[in-house]
């Protein structure tokens, strides 16, 4: 018989050792009544001969070899049992259970989707990221994008990989359809074979099509292909008009294709490009992805692309001296998102912890009460091991359970969590239930499980047993008190560590909000414009166009005020330069750099900047007249300390010609509320959008943005002037709408969702910390009832009694508290590292947070104290 | 919480299939035979004579059947599978060198003595 047969066929074999055991009981009898003993005393002596019948059973079915699986069987359904029988003990567990791991589940969910999944390309492990590295560092780091004749080096010298550049593009499409700018993607034809991607219907791009004056070609993606022409594959082939050039169609992405994170619209060859950009070894513009070729290993790749680094330092020291070409596997880049979602994942594993010291206590609670059964359990029979394998399953039926209904939680709950997520997730279209996350389900609810019922377990009675079959309910259960002590100390202590982050937390939005980012934000919409792409070939055109955007957006009722600008204060997308106060330019890693951001006089009164000295830009501030520029207080102070700043030269390589200072304005927090005061280059410099010189112009259109003040709510001037600006050919298009409001509101939005995440949180645990307290102390008074009862007998009054317990308590409290202050510290400062805008520990918080759990942990002890001080003693003596 | 035998460990094993290599014989039958056949110095706890019979044949030394006994009576007797007869063998046979090289042991102690 296989061990499964005999599993099968227990009741056979149960049937069958109980005749064999009967059997020799009577045949050992029959042969001493054959000698001469009374029939009674015959069966006696054989029972004595082989010892307990139950026990004799036990050993031989240990010797079957199958008992661990009928154990767990047998665990399971009295577990199974037993909780039905107690339906007000399972629910709380359960529940308490669910939660913990459901939230664990959620978070874990999205760190899975967001950081572990690797790319969905094909075969993501032989990718690797190419980026420039100089020996010398910019606020930026010393990492830089490809210059796309360093790509065209790399690329032909490499023997180990094979390469792709890419460059992210975009503009207006005007035919098919009414004009809309999009996202798009300029790429090296291999870019799609490296990465696996089948372009279907349609093709690829041909090598041939890379290449400057080869036929416009163009590949869809599908979303593109759905909305503008139906997803009709006679797409291909059809033209589409794409920056006021004709393209043909030759093919369309999968759906769902992203590169990284981006979602692009089309795909154009980047070879085909003529600008200058594409000729400039400082340009460095481009993303360079490549894939190693099949027995090469990245060290290799490394070493390949540190010599052409060498050489192409030797061969161009004006733009690559110090610079150098380094590989690194290719990984999504999913910026500060990662912190904050380590940062969540730890917060809900201290709920999951509160959870499960929470579910100990009450096992230990009902394992305490459960004595008497297991001491009969031991006097019958079982084995100490075997009595805690049967506490162990029955721990792991809770805690699978609630980690069933946590992937329940979680599966219902992960949708909404990912579209309440600030801003948008990075990778959101990865984050699922898979089996990583029902791999971690099952882990952490058998590792809960072992957390919360190794206690009990290991409590199983074996010594004393007599004692305790004889004590009974009047056990005053000593080392259980301890326990219990430890668990409400330690859920104290977490539930101290929540509620002081969530106070950090919210001291830190109270703060930001409070901050006056520089800037008025009411009343003020922002808009990228794409000017019509018929105009940008030429500068007069390009300025003329401006001019009438501004006009014609001017006479929109409800507008007050229009301005041009590079850069919003806030959002996305910044200009930082390198600047010189003297003719003679220094060394690329010793230059100061500010942010610098072109204007139409305007902008001072629409952004409500403050004027500190001097005067704004002005309309006189034209094409050949004196170069100029306004500065902040914050460049005033970095590059003129203790100097009057007006009339002195600043060089920012705009132009030739350095720009002379007319004024001083107030800083902006360009950075964001919360992260301005860290950021690397804070110092501002206007200059006019007029002297912008020409052969800059039609790159400095492309990333102009509007600004309106207006009288009324700015978002309802938006339609009327979407229709104003769309100019002659009816091609100009605002994207990227925001009122400078929301933008404002956004830059803490991270603040804002992890203090709402951390308050639910603190909450849950705080909840979670009295229940605990509650249950314990009741527990706790339960077993005292007939000491309570001798003092009361004594003379002890109510209020002695009722201090009584909540001096208990409140030593636990205390030393809870104590250990939660140290935890808290720790937490605090990994707060700090991970939001920005937070300041380090403030001891105000914990003057406020502290009592708060205090208070609520003595109102949970106070029902069991005033319980306690009701017992009648003569009740309580007679008891038993 | 199995009771200690008396007999060095592993010894009860081999006493087992030595007497169950006589012939088929059932567990009441083992335990008198053991007792007769040692002159009553070797005392198997009964108690422990049942799990160690279903340890075997949980391993495969031995196979069981239920079959009549000349009284009429069903009983499970038990018999010698060949794994069963290859392992006592090696067991026997290493047994045996066991107690020679202890004799000889003991005899040289005496030797010394003299």
């Amino acid at each position: 018989m296989n061990w499964w047969q005999r599993l099968l066929r227990r009741k056979k074999m149960e049937d069958q050792l109980e005749k064999e055991l009967r059997f020799h009981l009577e045949q050992h009898a029959s042969e001493l009544i054959a000698q001469g003993l009374s029939p009674d005393e015959a069966r006696r002596q054989a029972r004595l001969a082989l010892g307990g019948p139950e026990q004799v059973k036990e050993n031989c079915r240990d010797a079957r070899g199958t008992r661990w699986m009928e154990d767990l069987l047998q665990d399971f359904r009295y577990a199974l049992r037993m909780l039905r029988k107690q339906p007000g003990f399972a629910a709380v567990a359960l529940l308490t259970l669910a939660l913990g791991s459901g939230a664990t589940t959620v978070m874990f969910t999205v760190v899975n989707g967001v950081l572990l999944k690797p790319f969905h390309y094909g075969d993501p492990g032989g990718l690797v990221r190419l980026q420039e590295q100089t020996d010398w560092s910019t606020p930026q780091g010393n990492l830089w994008a490809f210059t796309y004749p360093n790509y065209l080096d790399c690329k032909r010298e490499s023997r180990s990989l094979d390469m792709a550049a890419w460059s992210i593009s975009g503009g207006t499409v005007s035919v098919p359809g009414p004009a809309e700018y999009i996202d798009g993607l300029e790429m090296s034809s291999e870019l799609f074979s490296l990465l696996g991607v089948n372009v279907a219907p349609g093709r690829m791009f041909l090598p041939e099509e890379d290449r400057p004056g080869a036929p416009p070609v163009v590949i869809l993606s599908h979303s593109f292909w759905q909305r503008h022409f139906a997803a009709n594959p006679a797409a291909i082939g059809m033209r589409l008009v794409f920056d006021g050039k004709p393209y043909t169609i030759v093919g369309i992405t999968p759906a769902g294709f992203r590169l990284d994170d981006n979602e692009l619209d089309v795909f154009t060859p980047l070879g085909q490009n003529t600008s200058p950009r594409m000729q400039s070894r400082r340009a460095h513009r481009f993303g360079v992805w490549a894939r190693l070729h099949s027995g090469t290993t990245l060290g290799q790749a490394q070493a390949e692309l540190a010599l052409v680094g060498r050489r192409l330092a030797q061969q161009f020291p004006d733009s690559n001296k110090g610079r150098t070409f380094i590989a690194e596997p290719l990984r999504p880049d999913v910026g500060d998102t990662r912190s904050t979602l380590w940062l969540l994942l730890g917060a809900v594993s201290l709920v999951l912890l509160i959870a499960c010291a929470n579910v100990a206590s009450l096992l230990l609670a009902r394992a305490v009460s459960r004595e008497r059964e297991l001491a009969i359990r031991v006097a019958l029979g079982a084995g100490r091991g075997r009595l805690a394998r049967q506490c162990l399953t029955e721990s792991a039926v809770l805690g699978l359970s609630g980690g069933l209904l946590g992937v329940w939680i979680a599966a219902i709950g992960i949708r909404p969590f990912v579209a309440f997520w600030p801003g948008t997730l990075p990778r959101a279209e990865e984050v699922q239930l898979d089996w990583h996350v029902l791999l971690f389900a099952l882990v952490i609810s058998l590792w809960s499980s072992l957390l919360f019922g190794l206690a009990p377990a290991l409590r199983t009675p074996v010594r004393e047993l007599e004692q305790t079959l004889r004590a009974g309910a009047r056990t005053v259960a000593g080392g259980s008190r301890r326990l219990h002590g430890a668990f409400v100390i330690s859920e104290i202590a977490l539930a101290v560590v929540l509620l002081v982050s969530a106070g950090l937390l919210g001291r830190t939005l109270l703060r930001l909000t409070s901050l006056d980012p520089g800037v008025n934000v009411h009343n003020v919409v922002t808009a990228r414009t794409a000017l019509s792409p018929a105009t940008l070939a030429n500068p007069a055109r390009i300025r003329a166009a401006w001019e009438e955007i501004l006009d014609r957006a001017r006479r929109v009722p409800g507008v007050q005020a229009i301005a041009m600008l590079d850069t919003v204060p806030m959002r996305e997308g910044n200009n930082t330069i390198g600047y010189d106060l003297t003719a003679a330019a220094a060394p690329e890693d010793k230059r100061p750099f500010v942010l610098a951001n072109s204007v139409t006089p305007d902008y001072l009164e629409v952004a409500g900047i403050p004027l500190r000295r001097g005067r704004f830009i002005n309309d006189q501030d034209r094409k050949g007249r004196e170069s100029v520029a306004v500065i902040d207080d914050v460049m005033a102070q970095q590059a003129f300390p203790g100097q009057d700043p007006i009339g002195k030269h600043v060089w920012i390589g705009i132009g030739p010609d350095p720009v002379t200072v007319v004024g001083i304005v107030g800083h902006v927090r360009q950075w964001g509320l919360a992260a301005d005061d860290q950021a690397q280059v804070r110092a501002q410099l206007y200059y006019p959008f007029a002297q912008v010189p020409d052969e800059l112009l039609r790159r400095w259109s492309e990333l102009m943005s509007i600004a309106l003040r207006t009288g009324i709510d700015p978002l309802s001037v938006v339609e009327p002037l979407r229709r104003e600006v769309r100019g002659v050919s009816d091609d100009q298009v605002l994207y990227e709408v925001h009122t400078m409001e929301q933008l404002a509101k956004d830059t803490i939005a991270t603040q804002r969702f992890l203090l709402l995440l951390f308050a639910i949180f603190a909450g849950l645990a705080l909840l979670l910390a009295c229940i605990g307290i509650y249950g314990v102390l009741a527990y706790l008074t339960g077993q005292r009832v007939s000491e309570i009862g001798v003092r009361m007998a004594l003379g002890a009054t109510a209020g002695q009694v009722t201090r009584m317990v909540l001096r208990q308590s409140l030593g636990m409290i205390f030393v809870g508290v104590g250990v939660g202050i140290l935890a808290a510290l720790a937490a605090g400062r990994v707060l700090m590292h991970t939001v920005d805008g937070m300041q380090s520990n403030e001891p105000s918080t914990f003057i406020i947070m502290i009592p708060v759990l205090v208070f609520a942990a003595l109102l949970a002890s106070f029902g069991p104290a005033r319980r306690a001080s009701r017992i009648d003693p003569i009740r309580a003596l007679r008891q038993d | 919480m199995a009771e200690k035998s008396d007999l060095p460990q592993g010894t009860l094993d081999l006493l087992i299939l030595k007497v169950v290599a006589l012939g088929p014989v059932h567990g009441y039958a083992i335990a008198q035979r053991l007792e007769q056949v040692s002159r009553g110095v070797v005392q198997v706890p009964q108690g422990s004579l049942y799990p160690a019979l279903h340890r075997l044949e949980n391993r495969g030394l031995l196979a069981a059947d239920w079959e009549e006994t000349e009284s009429g009576r069903e009983a499970k007797f038990y018999r010698l599978t060949r794994k069963g007869r290859t392992q006592l063998e090696t067991e026997a046979a290493s047994w045996q060198r066991l107690i020679d090289a202890v004799g000889l042991v003991l005899k040289l102690s005496e030797g010394g003595a003299e």
